[in-house]
């Protein structure tokens, strides 16, 4: 009986309001409400979030590795996508 | 030295400082990671109360005893701690249910607490309210999980329910220095929390589709020192670096 483990979840904090939720890792349980708790006892104790999201893993989908040679390296060579050939006026700050 | 407040500090503090000892002997064994950590950290919320606790009774005793001194180098029947929290982790259901059955009072007890005419107390009460709540929403989930899941859960869980049933009657006994604190308007006067916990109680145990005991047998005895076999060992445990190292720092 004890072989059987719960399922995995994936588990984002907000450190801070403002912020992203941010991939902190991952955990064991039931449902979703206990992996909530779980989060906040694993993730949490050190004061490092004001708001928790759980996503059963099973429901992520990821891009496989094998492909990152048609998915990402094309990009590669093309800076002219990155917006870096444009004068900013200096009054536009933070760009 | 006002000793109807220091005991009656103690009696408060002595309930977190044993559930506490108890809670830290499953760290590295709970049932899951993540269900360890959860018990610790249970475990730590309490040893923090009672710290605040025991700075405040060793400076009301006003002597050189220090809050380490209270609570490592008192004798067993010393101790006043409700014998509930003194009960062995014989399962996870019974560390559950015993936690459960003490959160419940422990939470309504400190929403009283907060009113203490003693500004420290309050203060106190204000802080640890916070981590109870959260202690009760645990435990109260996991009277629900295992009540409510498999047959063999069920069984554990009810068999917890029952054997620590007959402990929880003592939560509502006065002491002396309970008597005379109520009369201050600092102490809680817990003989009127005792119809809201046995409700609060059963609706969840309901929810649980847990039987409610019918015991009407109760222990009694902790709160005027005299303990179960199992208080002991825990103490020997608890104690035992003080007491080969005398005086030892981390």
């Amino acid at each position: 009986m004890a072989t059987k483990n719960w399922p995995l979840w994936e588990i984002f904090v907000r450190s801070k309001n403002g912020l992203e939720h941010r991939h902190f890792g991952s955990l064991h349980a039931a449902d979703a409400e206990m992996a909530l708790e779980n989060a906040r006892d694993v993730y949490t104790r050190r004061n490092e979030g004001v708001s928790i999201w759980v996503v059963e893993s099973k429901n992520i989908t990821a891009s496989n590795p094998e492909h990152n040679g048609e998915l990402f390296e094309p990009a590669q060579d093309k800076v002219y996508r990155h917006p870096t050939f444009y004068d900013l006026p200096d009054e536009v700050k933070h760009m | 030295m006002n000793n109807n407040l220091y005991n009656y500090i103690l009696g408060i503090a002595d309930n977190s400082l044993i559930l506490g000892q108890r809670l830290g002997e499953l760290t590295g064994h709970g049932p899951s990671l993540e269900t360890d950590i959860a018990c610790t950290n249970i475990s730590l919320d309490l040893f923090g109360q009672v710290r605040s606790y025991f700075q405040y009774a060793a400076k009301i005793a006003g002597d050189d005893r220090t809050e380490d001194d209270i609570a490592m180098l008192r004798k067993e029947r010393d101790y006043v701690n409700v014998l509930l929290v003194e009960q062995p982790n014989t399962n996870f259901a019974y560390t559950m249910a015993r936690q459960f059955l003490f959160d419940v009072y422990h939470l309504a007890f400190l929403s009283e607490l907060e009113k203490s005419k003693d500004l420290t107390l309050s203060a106190i009460a204000k802080k640890c309210i916070k981590e109870v709540r959260y202690h009760e929403r645990f435990s109260s989930d996991w009277v629900k999980r295992l009540g409510d899941g498999t047959a063999e859960s069920k069984t554990k869980m009810q068999n917890a329910i029952n054997d620590l049933w007959t402990y929880t009657d003592e939560l509502f006994h006065q002491t002396e220095a309970d008597k005379a604190m109520v009369k201050e308007g600092i102490g809680v006067d817990v003989t009127k929390l005792k119809e809201a916990y046995y409700n609060n109680v059963k609706e969840l145990l309901e929810e649980a589709t847990l039987e409610i005991p019918e015991s009407k047998y109760f222990q009694k005895g902790g709160k005027k020192g005299i303990h179960t076999e199992h208080l002991g060992y825990l103490l020997a445990e608890l104690q035992y670096m003080q007491r080969a190292y005398p005086n030892m720092e981390w």
